[in-house]
């Protein structure tokens, strides 16, 4: 807990303590959390540094996909669900990742890797139907691309764990 | 003043720039439909039930938010906007809980007026109402989503007068709701149960708890003796209900239907009013006297309390001790009354008419048992009390007038005003000018803490000492006085803080709607009651005189101090 306080902390005396710094606050406690969320604990935090309510900070928290407040995989992979996507098959490319993950959208693989949501546009709409994953896009998907960028993902996570 | 010249529905109009389509209607009376708008707030332009055609715009414009320009025409009644707001309202009640008779707001609700005001016979579109829990977690305010329609003047009243946002939008699109934080319930949120989200509700998605049925059980009960305590700021907003002007008095008339209804004795919390000021008055000399925390403050709100208690808990040595006039009524009803009259303390009902929803919290409180028993069983708001008497049958137009009751009957003027903004600090003058300078003070009328304005100061002379006094209503206002004292700014003797807008007249549990015009008449009530009288200083009172003699003894003595005086305690704002 001290731990968390600490880190928030400081990434709020870098970015500044006032309301306005809000979302870049919340953007950089959800990218150095290894769940890639803003936990409840983290936010009471922000809440009390900025002296704005909780209510409020949770409001803007929940309101932006990029943000969440629910704990997610390592790898989240955010499937662009407006118009140009969803015309360019946009719903197989769900399809294809809930049947590769076995999970559906706004779930978690049980080994934290992956997690599964709708994102609205990401600015990709020449390469629809399209993805991103943590910070990068990935365009033009099909079944074989799906599989292959899953693959890819898990085997470089397999060489990274020493766990066993 | 710069003027424009507008055309609307053919009629030229001339009116202040900067004035909005909707109130340059309004000037010539044309009524356009509202929803999120509401007089006392911001503008917002969220629910477009109020758009209206301009011409040369291809697009109708919300009338709330478009201030007039020169030359512009304006249709407020073509097929094209009659239309729009038709189709506005019905994709509204398609995500409604449209259950109106059993509403709570059935018959005061606006979206149920705009209903029938645009002849909406039947909505076109799906029902997509979300059945989601009620929250009843606490024992002051009631949130039902079902109902809401997302207008934001909950939120806004919330976080910009009260300062407390306890309440948000959350989430985003079609799943945007309002809540507390991770939706909680508001018993597990900094919410003061102030209840000022509920008098600005369109619809029935956020109302007092409801007690009506509890005190009905104990007026059946016939080995139970009920009394009854009706607040000050209660005699002039009720008769709003049942047909009367704002601001007429009707006292009598409630004395004579709570007798009616059943209540074994109606007293005036009035009396306790006048017994807070003698305790506090007291107090506050003591603490000028002997180098005590200053300045001192009020401490007879209770969702002011516990905007300190969780806001601010480094003053709260600043807060009275004195408790609260409903909580010393009830700790004497238990104790003095039940003596005097031989009547078992066990077998004592005591129930409170009051403006409030804190109130409803403030009973249940842990140290609110001096009394030996919980000194104030049940509050009803005003808005319950019109339902009693609604359900009892009651022609409260034809009825008698009746005085209250002895021994908590006989009241000051000083007492009424307790139920406006300013009106303890007055009172509370009125008496400490008399006791520390023993004369009298001839000019009682102390103008400069009276009126609406969220901050009042003054600076009135007390023998020796020129006491500093500062006055403020609504909790965002009473922060800024707060954020004085933190930064030593502040040299005041002693503020009056009330958390509601315009004080008790304006409280979360008075008739609805309750705009600042209807404040300002409930307001003129009050004044009319305290002129009315014949005495109008506490101090003067013969029934609290012979209450001193007969039982408690002095102010801020033993007795005083056992049933008339409490303590308060920091709460945690967000524990991590």
């Amino acid at each position: 807990m001290n731990c968390l306080k600490n880190d928030i902390e400081s990434i709020i005396e870098k970015i500044g303590n006032t309301p306005d710094k809000l979302i870049e606050i919340l953007i950089e406690v959800q990218r150095q959390s290894e769940e890639n969320y803003i936990s409840k604990d983290a936010l009471k935090i922000i809440s009390k540094e900025l002296k704005i309510s909780l209510s409020k900070a949770y409001g803007v928290a929940s309101f932006y996909s990029m943000l969440s407040t629910k704990k997610r995989g390592r790898y989240v992979i955010q499937i662009c669900n407006s118009a140009p996507c969803y015309m360019n098959g946009g719903k197989q490319v769900k399809k294809y990742f809930e049947d590769i993950l076995g999970i559906t959208v706004g779930e978690m693989t049980d080994d934290g890797l992956f997690s599964l949501e709708f994102t609205g546009c990401i600015g990709t709409c020449d390469k629809a139907p399209a993805v991103k994953i943590n910070d990068k896009v990935y365009g033009n998907l099909n079944k074989e691309k799906v599989e292959a960028l899953v693959d890819s993902i898990r085997k470089e996570e397999e060489v990274c764990d020493f766990s066993f | 003043m710069d003027n424009v010249n507008i055309t609307i529905n053919g009629v030229a109009v001339s009116v202040k720039k900067g004035t909005t389509i909707l109130e340059a209607c309004k000037k010539i009376n044309i009524n356009i439909p509202t929803l999120c708008y509401h007089p006392d707030q911001e503008l917002k332009g969220n629910c477009r039930v109020c758009v209206v055609e301009v011409e040369g715009q291809p697009r109708l414009q919300p009338s709330c938010c478009t201030p007039v320009t020169q030359g512009m025409v304006i249709k407020t009644n073509s097929k094209r906007v009659r239309e729009a707001r038709k189709a506005i309202v019905e994709l509204i009640l398609a995500a409604h809980n449209c259950n109106c008779l059993t509403c709570i707001r059935n018959n005061n609700c606006e979206l149920q007026n705009i209903s029938r005001e645009l002849g909406i016979d039947s909505v076109r579109f799906d029902n997509v109402e979300e059945i989601l829990p009620l929250d009843n977690s606490n024992p002051s305010i009631v949130r039902d989503g079902s109902k809401c329609i997302k207008c934001g003047r909950c939120v806004e009243v919330c976080s910009k007068v009260q300062g407390v946002g306890a309440i948000y939008n959350i989430n985003r699109s079609h799943d945007m709701r309002i809540a507390p934080a991770y939706e909680e319930g508001l018993n597990n949120v900094p919410c003061v149960y102030c209840g000022q989200c509920i008098n600005v509700c369109p619809v029935g998605a956020i109302y007092e708890k409801n007690d009506i049925n509890n005190v009905w059980k104990v007026l059946d009960d016939k080995s139970k003796h009920v009394v009854v305590q009706v607040a000050p700021a209660v005699r002039v907003s009720i008769g709003e209900e049942f047909g009367f002007d704002a601001g007429s008095i009707v006292t009598g008339k409630i004395v004579s239907l709570l007798k009616r209804i059943g209540f074994d004795r109606v007293f005036d919390t009035n009396f306790t009013a006048d017994l807070t000021i003698i305790e506090e008055g007291n107090e506050l000399l003591h603490r000028i006297k002997n180098g005590g925390k200053l300045p001192m403050m009020t401490s007879c709100s209770p969702g002011w309390i516990r905007y300190v208690e969780y806001f601010y808990p480094e003053l709260l040595e600043n807060v009275s001790t004195c408790k609260s006039p409903q909580q010393m009524f009830g700790a004497l009803a238990k104790s003095y009354y039940a003596e005097k009259y031989k009547i078992n303390p066990e077998n004592i009902v005591v129930v409170s008419i009051m403006p409030c929803t804190a109130k409803k919290a403030e009973c249940i409180r842990d140290e609110m048992n001096d009394s030996g028993y919980q000194d104030v069983d049940f509050v009803l708001t005003t808005r319950e009390l019109v339902r009693m008497v609604h359900q009892s049958g009651i022609n409260i137009n034809k009825i008698e007038e009746k005085d209250f009751d002895d021994p908590f009957g006989i009241t000051t003027g000083a007492a009424a005003i307790f139920g406006a903004t300013g009106g303890v600090m007055e009172a509370a003058l009125r008496t400490v000018y008399e006791i520390v300078t023993g004369n009298e003070l001839k000019n009682i009328n102390l103008t400069t803490v009276r009126g609406i304005d969220g901050i009042k100061e003054a600076e009135i002379p007390v023998g020796d000492l020129n006491v500093k006094v500062a006055v403020a209503n609504g909790l965002n206002n009473a922060k800024i006085i707060l954020d004085m004292i933190n930064e030593g700014k502040a040299d005041y003797h002693f503020i009056e803080i009330m958390a509601c807008p315009g004080g008790c007249i304006g409280g979360g549990g008075q008739p609805i709607p309750g705009n600042i015009e209807v404040k300002k008449q409930r307001m003129d009530g009050i004044y009319n009651v305290d002129k009315s009288k014949l005495i109008r200083k506490s101090h003067k009172n013969p029934a609290i005189i012979k209450l001193y003699e007969e039982y408690l003894g002095e102010p801020l003595g033993h007795k005083s101090h056992k049933l008339l005086h409490t303590h308060y305690a920091k709460r945690e704002l967000y524990e991590v």
